[in-house]
């Protein structure tokens, strides 16, 4: 049985979203499975369009910062975060969706982007997961 | 006598996590028997992709350095092996 990573991705910021899906999509190269759960801020990122439209977590300056980050990440080379989901999923990574709170959050399941989304989810499919996980990251 | 390809991958100028997942891309194409030959210039994939080798129980052949950029070379170990 392949060892297993779990992230909850709860806040929706552009750089911990990138955390996730480097550790993600690391894990998965070296032969790990990885789940990661989108709930409240984080179901933003899993809307139609809106994958790499939040904000930094610090240093944001109404979106200047980011557009700093993004402006250096792109002489860097880094990949963008589209492209890492798409790795991400490739790999066999799998993207879940909170149910609750979408509820909370007023979020349906037609303004989520159905390409990304594997499975809808509640708390019991995360502890049955990470309890199985030899990493766990709440981002 | 099982009939060997060589996937080549490119990742020069390529940074983390790329070299990582573009050799698991081809990994994960590539059938038994098959050599895998990655080259790249990002310094802690020479590194990092033999430890992911190893974690998938494939054959490592080689790791060859010539001045910036390294040829890391895998095999798919399979049945025939014996």
């Amino acid at each position: 049985m392949a060892d297993k990573a779990t992230i909850i991705m709860q806040s929706g910021y552009y750089d911990r979203l990138y955390s996730a899906l480097v550790v993600g999509t690391g894990a998965l190269s070296m032969g790990m499975d990885v789940s990661i759960y989108f709930t409240f801020w984080g179901l933003d990122r899993l809307k139609k369009g809106r994958l790499e439209k939040g904000p930094l977590s610090r240093m944001n300056m109404l979106g200047l910062g980011k557009w700093m980050v993004k402006r250096k990440m792109k002489k860097a080379n880094v990949r963008s975060l589209k492209d890492l989901m798409d790795d991400y999923i490739e790999l066999g990574g799998k993207v879940l969706a909170c149910d609750m709170t979408m509820d909370i959050m007023g979020v349906k399941r037609d303004d989520l982007d159905r390409d990304l989304i594997g499975d809808y989810c509640a708390v019991g499919t995360y502890i049955k997961e990470a309890r199985e996980s030899d990493i766990t990251l709440f981002l | 006598m099982e009939e060997r390809r060589t996937l080549k991958i490119d990742v020069l100028g390529e940074t983390c996590p790329v070299p990582l997942v573009e050799t698991r891309k081809a990994i994960r194409k590539a059938e038994v028997g098959d050599i895998i030959e990655v080259v790249g210039n990002h310094p802690p994939s020479k590194d990092e992709i033999p430890m992911a080798v190893e974690s998938l129980g494939l054959e490592l052949l080689g790791v060859e350095q010539k001045d910036d950029r390294w040829k890391i070379t895998i095999r798919i170990p399979g049945e025939s092996d014996g």
